[in-house]
């Protein structure tokens, strides 16, 4: 029974199953069907549910806005230092983060040391949409037309004939800089405004301006999907070792051994640095790997 | 009245989010294009972000980077809500990453990114 | 002064949210939706969170609006660009 049930459910995830099922109300339905009104009936019936479904969506919006303003109207008002959202977690982490984390930059001391596990999280996320977004898209055996690969190879003449010589100079000139900030932005994480997702999103996006002016091909070159996969899954396993390994000495700002150094240099605060490269290495990946996906069907 | 202006002024961050917020549903429940719901879901992530952010602003008060060591809560303003936001930008890019991926499928199937139309077809192949 | 900015601000990001969700042409929304995230990441930086002004920069205005364009291509919504 059970290995049924899963046989049916590999069948239906790979598409291949049979309709086993009788379809719902075809008994009843082809007496109506035979009726000459019966078309009309549905455009109408169609036509009214239109008008019903955007009379409701109107009401609810509505409803909805008049109770947010309503509340919003009771909240404290704008930036004072005595609203309830300031309160003694602010205090704590205001006071003590310096001392703690290391970190000067308090927004990446708190996402990065005292709520580390739940960008972790949100990296996985980052990787879960990039592995979604392949399986959507990328040109397998499966996924596959001839109309698109003509169309794919009238690209590629396109892309190699009509090449905007304007765009590569300025490009070359440009795409050193724009990395450069960008591993700065991931390095100073800890110092200045930034970190692993701002950096990590500058960099990707630095690397589909590349992409755009040479051609994806080029960047083929650096980056395949080989390299692709390595990077985001030993990112990925370098932040949670790194962070197993500070809840094994017991998290909680218990001493790690790792020394947090002076505040302000770049080798200081501990781990921070170090999950700020991972996070940026992610961030980087999946930026670029959902625009070639999303222009070519492949890494 | 001269009160009542007045709070509105000083909540205009949160006005314009609950406004932004609203325009943003309306509009994902309203279109129907894909492309515009999507965007319209866009314009409501960030209107969540603006409220979020809004409520850590406190006045007069530095981003909250430490300078010359000063470490006292009176100097910051909140740095949680940037916190929570930072994380919510980027899961809302992968977000719709996803969902104009489904587009593109859906589009490759159908030959349209009209909702209705999408809904007719799919229909019509169930009966 | 500042409050008169941040309320032309709100207004431009009002009206940019409006327009984008009103306007006929895709790449028409695309666009103004590029320019409502900038417009956001300015709010940002006055609301004193310069890390959310960086994110929003590199991601909102320069990532999503290239994700949105692509799909664009790939659905034939760009006739009358040198695209089509």
């Amino acid at each position: 029974m059970k290995k049924n049930t899963w046989k049916a459910f590999t069948a239906w995830v790979n598409g291949t199953a049979e309709e086993s099922r009788p379809l719902r109300r075809e008994a009843g339905q082809s007496a109506h069907e035979k009726h000459p009104l019966f078309h009309l009936n549905e455009e109408m019936r169609v036509r009214l549910f239109r008008w019903e479904y955007r009379a409701v969506a109107l009401i609810v919006c509505l409803t909805v806005v008049a109770v947010l303003l309503f509340t919003v109207f009771h909240l404290p008002l704008f930036g004072e230092p005595n609203n309830p959202a300031v309160n003694e977690v602010v205090e704590r982490y205001v006071e003590k983060g310096l001392e703690e984390t290391g970190a000067v930059n308090m927004v990446s001391g708190m996402i990065l040391d005292y709520r580390a596990f739940d960008t972790f999280g949100e990296s996985s996320v980052l990787f879960l949409a990039v592995t979604s977004v392949m399986m959507l898209l990328l040109r397998d055996e499966k996924n596959i037309s001839a109309e698109e690969d003509i169309q794919e190879a009238h690209e590629r003449i396109i892309e190699k004939e009509a090449s905007d010589r304007i765009l590569q100079k300025v490009v070359s000139l440009v795409m050193p800089c724009i990395f450069l900030f960008g591993i700065y932005v991931v390095l100073n994480g800890h110092i200045s405004p930034g970190g692993g997702f701002s950096g990590g999103a500058i960099m990707g996006a630095g690397l589909i301006l590349y992409g755009s002016a040479f051609g994806t091909d080029k960047v083929r070159e650096i980056f395949t999907m080989k390299t692709f996969r390595r990077i985001t899954s030993s990112a990925l396993l370098c932040y949670a070792a790194s962070k197993a390994y500070s809840f094994y000495t017991g998290a909680n700002g218990l001493p790690t051994g790792i020394p947090l150094g002076t505040p302000g240099a770049i080798f200081s605060s501990g781990l921070i640095l170090v999950l700020d490269i991972c996070v940026g290495m992610v961030v980087a990946c999946t930026m670029y790997g959902f625009y070639v996906l999303f222009a070519r069907g492949e890494i | 009245m001269q009160a009542f202006l007045e709070k509105a002024v000083s909540l205009r961050f949160e006005i314009a989010a609950v406004v932004l917020f609203g325009i943003g549903f309306m509009n994902l429940l309203l279109q129907n294009n894909l492309i515009k719901k999507i965007v319209a879901f866009n314009v409501m992530d960030s209107s969540v972000f603006l409220f979020l952010a809004s409520q850590g602003y406190i006045e007069g008060r530095m981003a909250p980077i430490v300078q010359n060591g000063v470490t006292d809560a009176s100097q910051y303003v909140n740095p949680i809500p940037a916190g929570l936001v930072l994380t919510g930008i980027v899961v809302s890019v992968s977000v719709s990453a996803f969902f104009l991926a489904l587009v593109q499928r859906l589009y490759k199937h159908y030959h349209t990114v009209d909702f209705d139309e999408i809904m007719m077809m799919a229909k019509k192949k169930v009966d | 002064m500042t409050i008169a900015f941040e309320l032309l601000l709100i207004l431009a990001l009002i009206l940019c949210a409006v327009s984008a969700l009103t306007s006929r042409r895709l790449l028409v929304a695309v666009v103004i939706y590029m320019a409502y995230s900038l417009i956001m990441t300015v709010i940002w930086a006055l609301l004193q969170s310069p890390d959310l002004a960086i994110t929003e920069a590199a991601v909102g205005a320069g990532v999503t609006g290239i994700l949105f364009l692509t799909t664009l291509k790939k659905i034939h919504a760009l006739k009358g660009t040198k695209d089509e």
